[in-house]
């Protein structure tokens, strides 16, 4: 166990760094970060002092040497685009909005799709079950960004029941919320379902059934439990999807979060800040994934002697 | 005799409605003709079948609305956007955009999966531990972070577009070719061509590759959907195919300011891509049942 963990975990590391460097040398080498910066009519004296500034003027092996030892200490250095910030305290300061919106949309997500997923197994065959599925197939084929927008044109616009964007009290929170969950609730509720057919099949359903449970306890209870470890290991993927969809999420409804940073620093080609939110991301992301495989393995031994 | 009569039931009732579905299902007719209406048939014949320039509009004409509302008329039928374009030219000359990127970027990237899946699968040793690695990282990688960074490094464009879409596509026929050939190459033909004297590249063409066809087309139709909506995410962030293209995604981020008065920009193109992938999906579980009932995990 302790073996696999640690070939995970390095593996982990490994593509960690790979994004490091991806990101690194896409951001350097193409484009010229200064034309951005500048404005048209600087001169070509303008130019030198703000390369040497920012370092640039040396090689591109030392900048990624220096990016590198300054990254391990979460040092991204000073956004280029809003003054006088690093980019890692940028990062810190919208990354609780991002987190505090995809756990509300997970919790959202997870009471929908859970009691959907259970009677849809449940109820086979029936037309609850279709409707199950047609929510499921509508989960995978419809572009979030789009159903974001239709739910404020639905309820902000034309009910006025919710803020069309922006940030305040709970009630702006909860288009953007649906908007991200939406996917996973298909997930999640194909998941369940699927896992809760298995455990119906199983002997000792029958055998409580035989005891004389109340078909309610036998569902929810005995049923329920046995078949949410499939589910509740997915969980960990789903809260990566929920970080990184957070971008497409967040810039429909302008939410102040981490998504929103990082779509506004790429337009204003802000590396410094890209770089920050790209690697933070992909650790978090990366981390879930290492996670989940530990989980699994030590839910199912056979992976762990493969 | 007792005869066994049918209990009429009305075309609503559950059983029928459940047999309805699955008869859907089991032939990719509708989403078909469904694919046919909205993305080939449009896509191929853009300049003839749309009634405007999708890039010229006139002012004049702006944010009218479709034919059926207030203010609409029937020469712009799905309504004009805020540079008095037509939408439904836009829209129909999207779907040949779209259709464009994702054939094309999954060509390139199937090719290059494909090619690096034989060779790994093929070879093994060394090679196939590096490749294989390689794999594992770039799926592990988060997709829309690493293709924004892509984009705004090198600038929005359709080879962009393309160059990122491919690389994130590539792993996934490496992985599926590579499981594929490990089995196949073990088989009695591959050793007999061997002793024929056929030579390494030649068994990997002519020998393994068209048994792993049929794999390929599964993956390539269940990721046409998810090419399209990838493609789409990234237009809206300003990250994909730059303006004025007609592309869908586009279409829909031009729309978004416009919601609280115009929301006939955003509403269509987004309809077309729901659609579209919807029956994308259906018609990929369909070919994978048919195919290669071994990919269900897919």
């Amino acid at each position: 166990m302790q073996r696999f963990i640690a070939k995970r975990a390095l593996q982990s590391l490994l593509a960690i760094w790979v994004m490091s460097l991806i990101v690194f040398t896409l951001v350097r080498v193409t484009g010229n970060p200064l034309d951005v910066m500048l404005p048209l009519e600087a001169g070509p004296e303008d130019y030198e002092r703000v390369r040497k500034h920012w370092g640039l003027d040396k090689p591109v092996y030392v900048q990624y040497a220096i990016f590198l030892g300054k990254a391990v200490q979460g040092d991204f250095g000073n956004s280029w685009k809003w003054h006088g910030h690093s980019a890692m305290s940028l990062v810190w300061e919208r990354l609780p909005a991002t987190l505090q919106l995809a756990g509300f949309a997970l919790l959202i997500s997870v009471v929908i799709a859970l009691p959907v997923g259970v009677l849809s197994a449940v109820m086979k065959g029936t037309v609850w079950d279709s409707v199950a599925k047609v929510i499921a197939l509508l989960g995978q084929s419809l572009p979030a960004f789009w159903l974001g927008i239709v739910l404020m044109w639905i309820f902000a616009v034309n009910l006025g029941w919710f803020p069309t964007s922006g940030k305040g009290g709970f009630q702006y929170m909860i288009l953007p919320a649906i908007t991200l969950g939406w996917f996973q609730v298909a997930a999640i509720m194909r998941l369940v379902r699927s896992s809760m057919l298995d455990v119906l099949d199983s002997e000792f359903v029958k055998l409580s059934r035989i005891k004389g449970l109340s078909e309610w306890k036998v569902i929810w209870k005995h049923c329920l439990r046995n078949a949410a470890i499939a589910p509740l290991t997915f969980f960990a993927i789903i809260a990566g999807v929920l970080m990184t969809g957070s971008v497409v999420t967040e810039s429909v409804f302008s939410w102040p979060g981490t998504g929103l940073l990082v779509v506004d620093a790429v337009r204003a080609r802000d590396f410094q800040v890209v770089q920050a939110v790209v690697i933070v991301f992909a650790g978090i992301f990366i981390l879930t994934n290492l996670l989940v495989d530990i989980l699994y393995a030590y839910l199912d031994p056979r992976i762990r002697y493969q | 005799m007792a005869t066994v009569t049918a209990r009429a039931l009305p075309w609503y009732a559950a059983p029928r409605v459940a047999h309805a579905l699955r008869q859907v299902k089991r032939y990719p007719v509708v989403s078909l003709s469904i694919l046919m209406l909205f993305l080939v048939i449009p896509a191929v014949f853009a300049p003839y079948v749309a009634p405007y320039d999708p890039l010229k509009g006139s002012l004049a004409k702006r944010l009218r609305a479709p034919a059926w509302q207030q203010g609409g008329s029937i020469e712009h039928p799905l309504g004009t956007d805020k540079l008095g374009r037509d939408i439904l030219s836009r829209m129909i000359h999207g779907a040949r955009v779209s259709l464009m990127v994702s054939l094309v970027a999954i060509f390139v990237g199937g090719t290059l999966g494909t090619a690096l899946g034989l060779t790994s699968g093929y070879f093994g040793g060394r090679v196939d531990s590096v490749l294989m690695r390689l794999v594992d990282i770039s799926l592990s990688l988060p997709t829309i972070l690493l293709a924004l960074v892509l984009v705004a490094a090198v600038g929005p464009s359709f080879g962009t577009v393309i160059t990122v879409l491919v690389v994130l596509l590539w792993a996934r026929y490496a992985r599926l070719v590579r499981g594929e050939t490990l089995t196949i190459k073990e088989r009695d033909f591959i050793a007999r061509a061997r002793v024929a004297g056929a030579s390494h590249v030649r068994i990997m063409t002519r020998y393994i590759f068209p048994n792993v066809v049929n794999s390929l087309l599964v993956l390539a139709t269940l990721q046409v959907g998810y090419v399209i909506l990838l493609e789409s995410a990234l237009s809206f962030l300003g990250a994909g195919l730059p303006r004025p293209m007609p592309a869908w995604g586009l279409m829909i981020a031009d729309g978004r300011e416009l919601i609280v008065t115009a929301w006939w920009v955003s509403m269509f193109p987004g309809l077309a891509i729901m659609l579209t992938v919807l029956s994308l999906n259906l018609l990929g579980d369909w070919l994978r049942d048919h195919l290669d009932p071994k990919l269900r995990q897919l």
